[in-house]
């Protein structure tokens, strides 16, 4: 989308490098004059706000990981030694567990603005794939950072999850005793998860980097859901329209973050984490991080346990489909009525399942789970690809910028 | 590629080849040491075994003994549990099994000593210690995803897809219990 690049820079140095390594050509063509869609809105700011998450989780969690021990004897005394002895421990890990939660809700607001206005479509499949891809290497550093504290919840979360597993016939039990290097989780076990906590940020940048790149191959998507035909009428100058736009919404959830950070610290863990790790006692009712509910009340609403992890990886797996499971020629939930609604029981349907997924798995709330569980899948395999061949779309407008005049014209023509 | 399409086998077609499979071979024997060394270690496997007393365990009581990095119940059953656990019909459980076949030593006497019975105090579904003396049969509750198992440890209803597992054990004098 973005043309050659016409950076000149105006130094005689800045020439100089330019003729050897073009990268201030390339940042200057990426985030400076890259033409976005001008009918951007404020959904589109979370792309910026993941970037930054993920810049501030990998700082944190290198400064924790200066005083932190991987050890099952030490482990949970060091982050003790971190909350109450180092300087300013506290806020540093309470940034970083907090970080966790805000990578999330920004990551389901990303995801859920790519399903409403159909993000997924043509020509944009590998860089929503891409994204999928990044989501998994999301959920296996969060869990595994969950285990390092090696709390109560950190040992029996790590013990569920990684029995999963076992689940597989025949070489289930072998790949379950291969992750815990041992006959249960035990210190090889947090070993592991902390080297590993620690690469898989830096395989998620990667993975950020070619998600960018086929993003500015196939230029955004936007509300209207139209492609860019004329970039003069049609785009702005990422600076400084989406950069100011970008930086605004981050700041408004900064402010969000940090009021968790001082104000409800523990409100997104689990009181139960407090207490160090004992593989005799299970605590009496496990529950993961918030953001893994949904997935967890999928997997014991099924009744059987090889189903149940089918079920619940499948959950996850079924978003790379997306781009053919839906068959509409429309991308914008704007002008699909009746997807709009099917859209939003979608949301109550994932909100539903995460309350679940909390709950006790007994009477009520297991059959709850398993028909918000048919609701889901059936929103993708069902509604989606049968919705397109039914649904009449509402006209859609014939250029970004028509879009925008029809909602901001008589306002600009009254300025003018 | 003006050699591509002689049909003569060229020098570079043999460096090709052999080089190729020299690659794979040597890919594939250098994988198995970096994939291998996350198994049990040397370390881990010399703690395979355990001794315990069970002269203090009252009948009726359960005593939970740390076996591998995990519980292991070593289960004093009273007269009414080993009757409980005998009279049903195994053909009729979800993984069936005697209870005569669960309370025999590993050794090759193969010794039954119904009063005494040894599982490992994990739920064959997800992990969790089942809690001892609840559920519907007395035997075991598992408090994560509700498995519930009988005087015997077999599993009777909930979503574990076996019975608590027997571990290799031993009586090596009359109140002497190895396990592993």
């Amino acid at each position: 989308m973005s043309g050659p690049s016409t950076y000149v820079p105006s130094s005689a140095i800045g020439r100089w490098f330019e003729s050897r390594l073009p990268i201030m050509g390339l940042m200057h063509g990426s985030f400076v004059a890259y033409p976005v869609p001008r009918n951007l809105n404020y959904f589109w700011t979370f792309g910026g706000i993941l970037s930054f998450m993920l810049g501030a989780q990998i700082i944190t969690g290198i400064i924790l990981a200066m005083h932190y021990t991987p050890h099952v004897d030490y482990a949970f005394g060091s982050v003790e030694h971190i909350m109450r002895d180092v300087n300013w421990g506290w806020f540093i890990r309470y940034t970083h567990a907090n970080g966790a939660s805000m990578f999330f809700v920004a990551v389901y607001i990303h995801m859920l603005r790519g399903l409403y206005y159909g993000s997924y479509k043509a020509p944009r499949e590998v860089l929503w794939i891409l994204g999928v891809i990044i989501y998994l290497l999301m959920m296996a550093t969060g869990f595994m950072g969950y285990v390092l504290p090696w709390g109560q919840m950190s040992f029996w979360g790590a013990t569920v999850i990684t029995n999963l597993f076992s689940a597989i016939p025949l070489v289930g039990d072998a790949i379950t005793t291969w992750l815990w290097g041992g006959y249960s989780v035990d210190n090889p076990t947090l070993n592991r998860f902390f080297s590993l906590h620690y690469l898989l940020p830096f395989m998620i940048a990667g993975v950020v980097i070619l998600h960018v790149w086929a993003l500015h191959v196939v230029g955004q998507n936007n509300p209207a859901g139209v492609e860019v035909k004329n970039i003069e009428r049609d785009t702005l100058p990422f600076t400084p329209y989406a950069t100011v736009k970008d930086a605004f919404g981050l700041v408004c959830f900064l402010i969000f973050y940090a009021w968790f950070i001082f104000y409800a610290p523990n409100y997104l863990g689990h009181a139960d984490n407090y207490i160090e790790a004992n593989p005799l006692v299970t605590p009496s009712h496990i529950v993961p991080e918030w953001y893994y509910l949904p997935f967890y009340a999928i997997l014991r609403a099924i009744p059987s346990k090889l189903g149940g992890v089918v079920a619940m990886f499948g959950a996850i797996v079924i978003l790379a489909f997306l781009p053919w499971l839906d068959t509409s020629r429309v991308k914008s939930a704007k002008f699909r009525p009746v997807y709009r609604v099917f859209f939003w029981a979608f949301v109550l349907a994932c909100v539903g399942l995460g309350y679940l997924g909390s709950q006790p798995p007994e009477g009520g709330f297991v059959i709850a789970a398993r028909l918000l569980t048919i609701y889901y899948f059936g929103f993708f395999l069902v509604i989606m690809p049968l919705l397109g061949l039914f649904e009449t779309p509402k006209p859609v407008p014939a250029s970004i910028a028509d879009a925008v005049l029809a909602k901001n014209g008589a306002a600009a023509q009254a300025h003018s | 590629m003006a050699s591509a399409s002689t049909a003569e086998p060229t020098r570079r077609d043999m460096l090709y080849i052999a080089t190729g499979a020299a690659a794979a071979v040597g890919a594939g024997a250098l994988a198995w040491p970096l994939i291998n060394q996350m198994n049990p270690d040397a370390s881990t496997l010399a703690l395979a075994s355990t001794e315990v007393d069970v002269a203090s365990i009252p009948e009726g009581g359960i005593l939970t003994v740390k076996w591998r990095g995990k519980p292991v119940f070593v289960r004093h059953r009273t007269k009414k549990e080993i009757d409980e656990a005998q009279q049903v019909k195994a053909a009729d459980l979800p993984d069936p099994q005697t209870d005569q076949d669960r309370v025999k030593q590993s050794t090759i006497s193969g010794a039954a000593h119904p009063e005494w019975l040894v599982v490992v105090g994990v739920c064959t579904h997800l992990g969790c210690v089942p809690l001892g003396h609840q559920g519907d049969f007395d035997g075991w509750f598992c408090p994560c995803h509700g498995s519930v198992y009988d005087t015997s440890g077999r599993i009777r209803s909930g979503p574990a897809p076996r019975n608590l597992d027997v571990p290799t054990y031993a009586f090596t004098a009359a109140t002497k219990l190895q396990i592993g």
